[in-house]
């Protein structure tokens, strides 16, 4: 579930946010309770408490008193600009440094990218 | 229900002494309380002594052990508030069926609360008409799980008796544990040098050695503080000179080093420029490279 790469807070808040980007959770939406989420995943209250400050404080949640907290109108908005943004240098990047290092021309990448019905292309000896 | 103002815990300077032996050897902290803290520690560590003085089972030789702003030992209105859980639980009641202690710690502690004692003796599948002293390892871990969750005391302690339990147990007590802290926030000390397992219930942790204290911090900061550093052994050298290294490995021309402390942005940069790997380090590896040398090594 969790592993040890980064903040388990950062983890929960990671989650939560991809949920937001890819629509699984839309504007609106009540999440989960700091205390569902701990016995849920088994973590301390606090640990779980920390990811949602996080979330309210960047804006993406937002807290009704009494009742819990809910996902901001421009959550997703706001996501997908940010992720925008980073895409060339986080997503691309990586890949062509990769396909370089292994002898896959951006031909092969383009070919692959744009076959008709979208699928992926054969793959090549 | 008002939540309960937690019981701070504050000691300074603690010392036990067994003749020549020093279990605890001027060890220091101060608890704000109302959390869960994990205390880690080697076999030998002086885990048990520091728990057994702050439950009063045990005379300190010297220092200060303050809970609650009063000292525990011979301190009726201290202990009545501290559960102490240990591993070789309560031989007195050994003769004593399941159903009869249960009720009899529920007569003795008026906080203890019965109802939920018996919900948890069956999710623990305890048979409650059975002797304490027939009962297996497993059961009786398990059983200490319920007396200390039952207790309701404001502060809990379980001193690695949870370990005797199987996986399935563990986790069960886990989630009890957790759901109990919820609705009923106190303080919760659980000591432990299996730490993977439970290291995400904790808020804080203290790690101690040889009766003296390691560190105490936010887990997650513990988290955050530890670098393994993987690349060629001379540039690893040249980059972590001056830095606190805790430890080394070399595979040929390779070498790994765990850096104790945060890096800050210009020293990752550099790190990636000068092709360096940098890697998280486990709350578990952290505390087996803080605490030392294999037992061998040490006593040379």
């Amino acid at each position: 579930m969790f592993d040890d790469r980064s903040p388990i807070y950062q983890q929960i808040a990671d989650k939560i946010k991809k949920d937001i980007l890819y629509g699984d959770l839309s504007a609106g939406d009540q999440v989960m309770s700091t205390n569902q989420y701990a016995s849920f995943y088994r973590i301390n209250p606090a640990t779980a408490a920390k990811a949602f400050q996080q979330l309210t404080d960047e804006g993406y949640l937002y807290k009704r008193r009494g009742i819990g907290m809910f996902v901001s109108d421009d959550a997703q908005a706001q996501l997908r600009q940010q992720r925008r943004e980073h895409f060339f240098a986080d997503v691309v990047a990586p890949m062509v440094a990769e396909a370089k290092a292994i002898g896959i021309t951006l031909d092969e990448i383009i070919h692959h990218l744009t076959n008709k019905d979208g699928t992926p292309g054969e793959s090549r000896d | 229900m008002e939540p309960p103002v937690s019981l701070g815990i504050e000691v300074r300077d603690l010392r036990l002494q067994y003749g020549d032996v020093a279990a605890l050897d001027g060890l220091s902290f101060s608890l704000s309380g109302g959390k869960i803290y994990g205390l880690l520690g080697r076999n030998g560590s002086g885990k048990t002594s520091l728990l057994s003085i702050l439950a009063a089972f045990r005379r300190k030789t010297s220092g200060t052990v303050h809970i609650g702003g009063q000292e525990p030992f011979e301190n009726e209105r201290v202990t009545a508030e501290v559960c102490l859980i240990r591993e070789s639980g309560g031989d007195v009641y050994d003769n004593t069926r399941l159903e009869q202690l249960l009720r009899m710690a529920a007569d003795l502690r008026p906080a203890f609360d019965h109802q939920y004692a018996l919900k948890l003796a069956d999710r623990f599948q305890l048979p409650m008409r059975k002797n304490v002293q027939s009962l297996s390892r497993g059961q009786r871990s398990a059983l200490g799980a319920v007396m200390g969750l039952a207790a309701n005391a404001r502060l809990t302690m379980f001193d690695e008796s949870y370990l005797g339990m199987d996986a399935p147990s563990r986790y069960a007590f886990y989630d009890e544990l957790i759901a109990n802290y919820t609705e009923n926030p106190r303080t919760f000390i659980i000591s432990t040098h299996l730490i993977e397992e439970v290291a995400r219930l904790f808020e804080e942790v203290l790690i101690i050695h040889k009766g003296r204290l390691v560190l105490h911090d936010d887990v997650e900061a513990v988290r955050s503080r530890g670098v393994s550093v993987i690349g060629p052994a001379e540039v690893v050298d040249t980059f972590t000179a001056g830095l606190t290294v805790l430890n080394g490995q070399s595979l040929g021309r390779t070498k790994a080093v765990t850096v104790y402390g945060t890096l800050d942005d210009d020293q990752r940069r550099a790190a990636a420029l000068a092709g360096l790997e940098l890697g998280p380090v486990s709350l578990q590896d952290l505390f087996v490279h803080l605490t030392g040398q294999p037992e061998a090594e040490a006593a040379r």
